[in-house]
């Protein structure tokens, strides 16, 4: 190598890094040039935390997800409502991982391709997820169930000799005081009542502190208190996280909107419509795939 | 988290209070490796192997009530290496949920290891006289084939013991797993992977002296493998590596890394979904768990004086299966208890009434899949608890 070419080099390296100074300081300038993107971040510059598009997937024929296409923006609280077999947990298996589409695109923040990461790889990127069935671990403490989902290096040596840190303890307290299981630390996961699963559940979903929370049926066989709570618990999340609730209970539906947020009903694996629940509601399409004629 | 719209939280002292600082915070955040009583236990153990035994053996005059005969102390080391092969069968099968059928292989396989540098070992005192083994003279072999080149050396051959399980258990495992074969399925390949290794063993051709395997040690590091003290110190060896191998067990499963395997076990799902790759830590438990069935073997070999391929047997790996399960799975402690009962009750029946041993197992094993869920152990806890009820 010579003299020169090291000289333009080093130079090169130099401008570099001052270009990504002034961009890390200029702050507030969304969407600007000079933005650095990192790979395994999203990038929510546009606002858009979730984006599918023409997602199709068939199964031995039977169309699940049509063509489907649905933007979450950053912050926003999304109920989905739709008839049995409508395509909602497909399509939270599709952005999840768990489910390839035939066809289509999903994409985390407008850089991050969901469709080439696996399951654990989405996670970790901040897509946290709720299970139709509650899912926790039955063997293990409300306290453990807790301890594992809190974010943290999850590869092998580091579980080995992983401590507990006072902050991540009192966390993990702050947490089990939010879903009311605090007198419940040590008690084993299986012999709590189905409402308490589904909060201990989503309590382990906030301790992963996910960008994007995908909630299937989350109030579930809970009581009308307990409903209540978790649509509090869900509407003090909201702006900070981006959330997708899929629900039947159009009560609990009407309680998170408030009125004015949109709700997209699906049907046949696809958007039917988008709108207040009023609006949907009204919606002519809507009452006929609901009712049936 | 939005701070200011969040239910109440108890201040951080009425946290710990509620978990009650002493035990169960300690006790979550850094469980203990054991309790005392478990250290008592332990330390007991160490006495009994590493002096107790010894003497009962050496010391003890033959017609003494105190003695031991070299049998029992033979029996006791064998039993002490299926109890390395159970304890390995707990982590896999009671803390991960997979149910290994073919963890006899890895025992072979390390026995195999051990005992091709034991037959190298005897040196020009086989039958035919020859530097090469005896089996290999019987074929008309004229050299050792390339397999065999470290033979003679301990050192390789130890490694070997460690290395030659671990890592087919890492490319077995490693398909497997990322094809998420799970459950039965997977407890069927295994049974079938290690059917097929003892056809290629049988074979003579594979050059592991066919089906009559390793026999004949002579001598073991230059002394002779059958004098009392060669094999009170096997014992010992074997006796101090399986409560070494305890521990090292109740060091993982106290670990997050043993919580998350029991978390594969109940939810695997929700493990992958948490952002845990179940592929990494399955694949690491599974291997450690053939590398402690390939040292029980190694330690096998020369106690018991044989090696042959009826230990691939998918029968040998399936009794593994019932140590575990008859002392009490997710226990550690059980499945050395279980081996020490199955296989004490094994040699008691084929001495009185060996016609009925088998019966007796498959009685055993019904039984306690029927009454005894969590095996032995599960039923000493539930009666402790039974009393306790009653006392109070």
């Amino acid at each position: 190598m010579t003299p020169e070419l090291q000289q333009a080099g080093a130079e090169a390296l130099q401008r570099w890094r001052q270009k990504e100074q002034v961009s890390a300081s200029s702050g507030g300038r969304s969407a600007s040039f000079g933005r650095l993107v990192h790979a395994h971040e999203p990038d929510f510059a546009h606002g858009v935390a979730l984006y599918l598009d023409d997602i199709t997937v068939s199964f031995d024929g039977f169309k699940a997800l049509n063509a489907l296409s649905l933007a979450i923006n950053v912050g926003e609280l999304r109920c989905i409502i739709g008839p049995n077999g409508a395509g909602k947990t497909t399509m939270m298996d599709v952005i999840t991982g768990k489910t390839r589409p035939d066809l289509g695109s999903a994409s985390f923040g407008q850089n991050i391709d969901l469709l080439r990461l696996r399951e654990n790889a989405i996670a970790q990127i901040g897509i946290g997820r709720k299970f139709q069935k509650p899912t926790v671990y039955e063997q293990l403490s409300v306290f453990e169930n807790l301890e594992l989902a809190l974010a943290a290096d999850r590869r092998v040596r580091a579980s080995l000799f992983s401590r507990l840190s006072g902050a991540q303890l009192d966390r993990i307290g702050e947490v089990m005081a939010l879903i009311h299981l605090l007198p419940e630390a040590q008690r084993t996961a299986g012999l709590l009542s189905h409402g308490q699963k589904q909060w201990l559940e989503i309590g382990m979903l906030l301790m992963q502190d996910p960008k994007l929370l995908l909630l299937d049926e989350p109030v579930a066989g809970m009581t009308d208190e307990e409903t209540e709570r978790t649509a509090e618990l869900f509407l003090s999340l909201e702006g900070q996280h981006s959330l997708v609730v899929v629900e039947h209970d159009m009560k609990f539906v009407e309680q998170l909107t408030e009125g004015w947020k949109k709700v997209t009903v699906l049907h046949e694996g696809r958007v039917l419509a988008e709108g207040t629940l009023a609006d949907v509601q009204a919606n002519e399409q809507v009452v006929e795939v609901y009712l049936g004629r | 988290m939005k701070r200011d719209r969040m239910p109440e939280v108890p201040a951080l002292l009425d946290v710990k209070a509620v978990l009650d600082p002493a035990t169960a915070l300690q006790e979550a955040s850094r469980p203990r490796l054991l309790t005392p009583a478990g250290w008592g236990g332990v330390l007991l153990a160490l006495a009994i192997v590493a002096i107790a035994v010894p003497l009962a053996n050496l010391v003890a005059p033959v017609d003494s009530v105190f003695h031991l005969s070299d049998y029992a102390v033979g029996l006791i080391g064998k039993i002490m290496c299926y109890a390395i092969c159970a304890l390995a069968m707990d982590l896999i099968w009671g803390y991960t949920g997979i149910l290994s059928l073919g963890h006899g292989l890895f025992f072979a396989l390390g026995g195999y290891a051990m005992g091709m540098y034991l037959m190298r070992q005897i040196g020009r005192d086989g039958n035919y006289a020859s530097e090469l083994p005896d089996f290999m003279v019987f074929l008309d072999w004229k050299a050792l084939p390339w397999h065999w080149a470290g033979s003679g050396s301990f050192a390789f051959q130890m490694l070997m013991a460690l290395l030659v399980p671990g890592l087919l258990a890492l490319v077995f495992g490693f398909f497997a797993f990322r094809s998420r074969i799970k459950g039965v399925y997977f407890s069927i390949i295994t049974q079938a992977l290690t059917f097929a290794a003892m056809l290629l063993f049988f074979r003579n051709e594979t050059g592991f002296g066919g089906n009559n395997g390793f026999t004949d040690f002579k001598r073991i590091l230059g002394t002779p493998i059958a004098t009392a003290s060669t094999r009170m110190l096997l014992f010992v060896l074997t006796g101090g590596v399986l409560i070494g191998f305890f521990l090292m067990a109740r060091a993982i499963v106290t670990s997050k890394f043993g919580r998350v395997l029991q978390a594969i076990r109940d939810a695997e799902s929700r493990v992958m979904f948490t952002g845990y790759d179940p592929l990494a830590y399955k694949l690491a438990i599974w291997t450690l768990s053939a590398v402690m069935c390939g040292v029980a073997g190694a330690l096998y070999v020369p106690q018991v004086g044989i090696i042959n391929p009826s230990e691939m047997s998918p029968a040998a790996s399936i009794e593994m299966a019932i140590w575990a399960a008859v002392g009490g799975r997710a226990t550690l402690i059980g499945p050395i208890v279980g081996a020490f009962f199955v296989n004490g009750a094994k040699s008691w029946f084929t001495q009185v009434v060996p016609e009925f041993w088998l019966y007796f197992l498959g009685a055993l094993f019904i039984a306690v899949t029927l009454f005894l869920p969590n095996g032995l152990v599960g039923l000493a806890a539930q009666l402790r608890r039974k009393k306790k009820d009653v006392a109070e």
